[in-house]
């Protein structure tokens, strides 16, 4: 169906197309919208699904991990200090081995108070074992809170996925969004490591060193075959529903001289900075990072790239930059731009790329190159 | 692309107005987006809302800084806000007023939304609804068609006073 | 005893302290709850005592999780499972830091919303998995490492915090009572919603007495009325058989203090506050048993 509605919605209707036996979540701004969404659909009758109304942010994912362990299917929201508040429980999802979809709306942190868009909240969580996606359209969050099930629950990955979108600048924009009648795409929930009284297991006892080695390597197979998952799941959802995505959203990088590196809308908005950049000559591309765990195989041999960090690690730099830079042996010019919402627009990354000075750092609206 | 700004007070439906925009350009056959901007939310404060429409996929998040069209649902906000700030050359501006505005030097439409709101009983917790109306004067403008305004307005309301106050304010505007 | 059934399902190869109450306690409760149980354990000496990967003293499933999520984990749980139709038992088994501290948030979440599982709390008074640390729960006078002058504070009240949930089910029972307990978990079990079962454990290590005295020292504290068992079913309080002799001709106080090491230091003032709030405690319940407010 052809409608229109903002992030939060696409993901609260993702969800009931994927009918969850369990859903566990507290409200907080920007996400509430999707809480609220799944509520009502509940309460209406239309997702049959159990809402349980926590509440913590620590009790969501601890109620989630009960119930996925429990048999069913489970999804939570959360954003910023509710991911932070969670992130004991967020590790326990992943060591649990429990295909859990959250939605992250990302949001700054305090102090001071600010509700609008950064990255730092998701990357604080990187190191968990969870998957995590970042998208950029209203249709993009759609689908891949959809996928994100298909993935999390195959038996190569079995690890939980983060669907990420940018705190108001996606969550509370209405763009089109057509909606599928999902048939048979997500198969009927597997767990086969579920709680069963018929053979009683015991679940996360002391472990010595040995065992628990064993344990966080076979994490990071699954993180590594989780690659190859997350292609044949778009491809199927390609072939199903004729929309595709790719682990990162390249645009006009084919003879590009200079690739910006971006996540999430400002991701999108740099395709029209390179629009404006290839009318006054350059050579300008732009490659939006989706996937930042599994980390995507980048090509931008022989490219001079300009990432933007919505996000910053005191004391060392940007996160995504840093993964460039270890990922591609590439120094690029490291952007600092849109924390707590800063607004950046095209024009502003348009900036970015004619003003370039590779192995430096600038902290836009500052104006300090570091 | 056309860019439109709409100022209104939190509560007056500006946020409402700037997704059924979209919705009726999208029933047009355009892509549109609505993007408001949030600040804290509260009722009675001056906010913003953005509509992008555009035949191509709409790829800019940021705010808009050159409006093609303003639109101020509440003319007392004029007192603490530069409505004008950025607008186009030749750029539009819709007022909801009985009486037309002096200073701007686009084109200046007004239509009474509020007594078009008044007069059709469309009235929720004491307060005018706007955000119906405002989409008839648009149509009238030509922004997007009158059907789709209709359509839109049907979509996401289930009142026909909604429509009536639309197709009033479609009526009055002048154009 | 003749009802209690020879099933086991807590093994004879747990880790436990020699002496220890709590497994006692547990092996009781899975007698009565049976093998269609999912037990759910944060961080407490069960943690340890169920033994490490790959072997399990447990006979039943237990989903090991941190140590402040347990009422919260057995809300997933319980959900999970009645949605897939099943009528398991979900019981968490808590220590009392797991409880009364860190857990309180979550066991008060799911008592709020109604969730259909039983909590029990078996009560060491300390951190006894860490090496005795004070709790919420640890009484006043005590010692552990962390109030090594003795703990300046009473015992929370956790069981007037339950409560004030208003559970239809929630009672006291005691390790040297396991007849007792074994039919309040058979009658919590039948009853749907939040239930509370609150059991004093005595810890030989963390107590400091001889490890035969186990039952010896739990009987004290229901003789000398330091712990009351009574049950309460939708509100209405009923007193339990030993109970009704202690609190009417209590033992003195320091029948029960006197065989334990960490009250060693007591000072007269204290031992008199102690004796004070076993009064009022006894008074209050006897008050409400009897209508009188």
């Amino acid at each position: 169906m052809l409608t229109i509605a903002t992030g939060n919605k696409a993901v609260a209707a993702a969800v009931k197309a994927a009918k969850p036996g369990v859903v566990a979540a507290y409200p907080i701004t920007p996400q509430t919208e999707i809480v609220e969404q799944i509520a009502e659909y509940v309460t209406d009758g239309d997702l049959e699904s159990r809402y349980i109304p926590v509440e913590s942010e620590h009790s969501a994912m601890a109620a989630c991990i009960g119930a996925s362990a429990g048999g069913v299917r489970t999804f939570t929201a959360t954003s910023s200090h509710g991911l932070l508040y969670m992130h004991e429980m967020v590790h326990w999802a992943a060591g649990a081995r429990l295909p859990v979809v959250m939605a992250n709306v990302n949001r700054a942190l305090g102090p001071g108070w600010n509700t609008w868009a950064e990255h730092t909240d998701a990357f604080s969580q990187r190191d968990t074992g969870w998957l995590q996606v970042f998208v950029a359209t209203v249709q993009e969050a759609y689908d891949t809170t959809l996928m994100a099930f298909k993935i999390a629950e195959d038996e190569r990955v079995l690890l939980p996925v983060m669907v990420n979108l940018d705190g108001f600048s996606l969550s509370h924009i209405t763009q089109a969004l057509e909606t599928v009648d999902i048939g048979d795409f997500l198969p009927p929930y597997h767990l086969p490591h579920a709680v069963d009284t018929e053979n009683p297991c015991v679940y996360g006892p002391m472990t010595f060193s040995n065992d628990y080695f064993k344990f966080r390597w076979d994490i990071e197979r699954s993180m590594r075959d989780a690659k190859g998952v997350i292609a044949d799941v778009e491809r199927e959802f390609a072939e199903r529903f004729g929309r595709s995505y790719g682990p990162t959203e390249d645009y006009r990088c084919e003879d590009a001289d200079v690739v910006v590196v971006a996540m999430g809308t400002l991701g999108k908005e740099a395709e029209v900075a390179v629009d404006l950049l290839r009318d006054e000559g350059i050579k300008a591309g732009s490659m939006r990072l989706r996937w930042f765990r599994p980390f995507p195989d980048l090509d931008l041999a022989g490219r001079e790239v300009v990432v933007i960090d919505r996000d910053y690690s005191f004391g060392f730099g940007g996160v995504v930059a840093h993964a460039i830079r270890s990922k591609t042996g590439i120094e690029p010019y490291s952007v600092i731009a849109g924390l707590g919402g800063q607004e950046v627009t095209y024009n502003d990354i348009a900036g970015f790329v004619r003003d370039r000075r590779p192995g430096e750092e600038m902290w836009f609206g500052v104006s300090e190159h570091v | 692309m056309y860019e439109i700004r709409i100022h209104s007070r939190g509560g007056q439906g500006g946020v409402t107005a700037a997704k059924l925009l979209a919705l009726a350009a999208f029933r047009d056959g355009k892509y549109a987006t609505a993007c408001p901007f949030y600040g804290a939310e509260r009722r009675g404060a001056p906010v913003v809302s953005f509509v992008r429409i555009d035949d191509e996929p709409i790829k800019i998040y940021s705010q808009i800084h050159e409006p093609d069209l303003v639109i101020v649902l509440d003319a007392s906000i004029m007192d603490v806000v530069d409505v004008l700030q950025g607008l186009k050359k030749n750029g539009t501006v819709l007022l909801n007023s009985a009486h037309p505005i002096s200073g701007c030097n686009g084109i200046c439409r007004h239509v009474d939304l509020t007594g078009i709101a008044l007069a059709t009983n469309l009235v929720v917790a004491g307060s005018p609804i706007l955000n119906t109306p405002v989409i008839g004067a648009l149509a009238k403008m030509g922004v997007v068609s009158l059907p789709s305004a209709r359509a839109a307005i049907q979509e996401m309301f289930s009142d026909e006073r909604n429509v009536k106050a639309a197709e009033a304010a479609y009526e009055e505007l002048k154009v | 005893m003749s009802a209690i059934p020879k099933e086991e399902y807590l093994y004879k190869c747990t880790s436990a302290c020699a002496g220890c109450s709590s497994s006692l306690c547990l092996r009781y409760v899975l007698k009565a709850a049976g093998p269609d149980t999912v037990l759910v354990v944060p961080a407490c000496c069960t943690s340890v005592i169920q033994g490490a990967y790959p072997g399990t003293a447990m006979g039943v499933p237990v989903y090991n999780i941190a140590f402040a999520a347990a009422a919260a984990c057995a809300s997933g749980m319980s959900n999970a499972l009645s949605t897939r139709g099943k009528k398991t038992n979900v019981i968490v088994y808590a220590g009392d830091g797991g409880t009364v501290d860190i857990g309180i948030q979550s066991l008060s979440g799911a008592f709020e919303r109604g969730t259909n599982f039983l909590y029990i709390c078996y009560d060491n008074e300390a951190y006894g998995n860490t090496g005795m640390q004070r709790s919420g729960a640890t009484p006043l006078g005590a010692r552990t490492t962390t109030t090594p002058g003795g703990k300046p504070t009473a015992k929370k009240d956790l069981d007037r915090i339950v409560e004030a949930h208003n559970p239809p089910y929630m009672a006291t029972a005691c390790s040297a009572y396991p007849l007792d307990l074994y039919k309040k978990v058979k009658k919590a079990l039948s009853i749907e919603g939040p239930k509370f079962i609150h059991i004093l454990a005595p810890c030989p290590p963390g107590w400091r007495y001889p490890t035969e005295k186990t039952v010896e020292i739990g009987k004290l504290a229901v003789k000398t009325g330091t712990w009351i068992l009574y049950e309460r079913e939708f509100g209405k309080l009923t007193i339990n058989g030993p109970s009704k002799t202690a609190m009417k001709k209590p033992a003195p106080l320091e029948d029960y203090i006197r065989g334990q090491g960490r009250f060693k230091n007591v000072n007269p003032e204290i031992l008199d506050l102690m004796r004070q709030q076993v009064e009022q405690n006894i008074q209050r319940l006897s008050r409400e048993e009897a209508g009188v407010c």
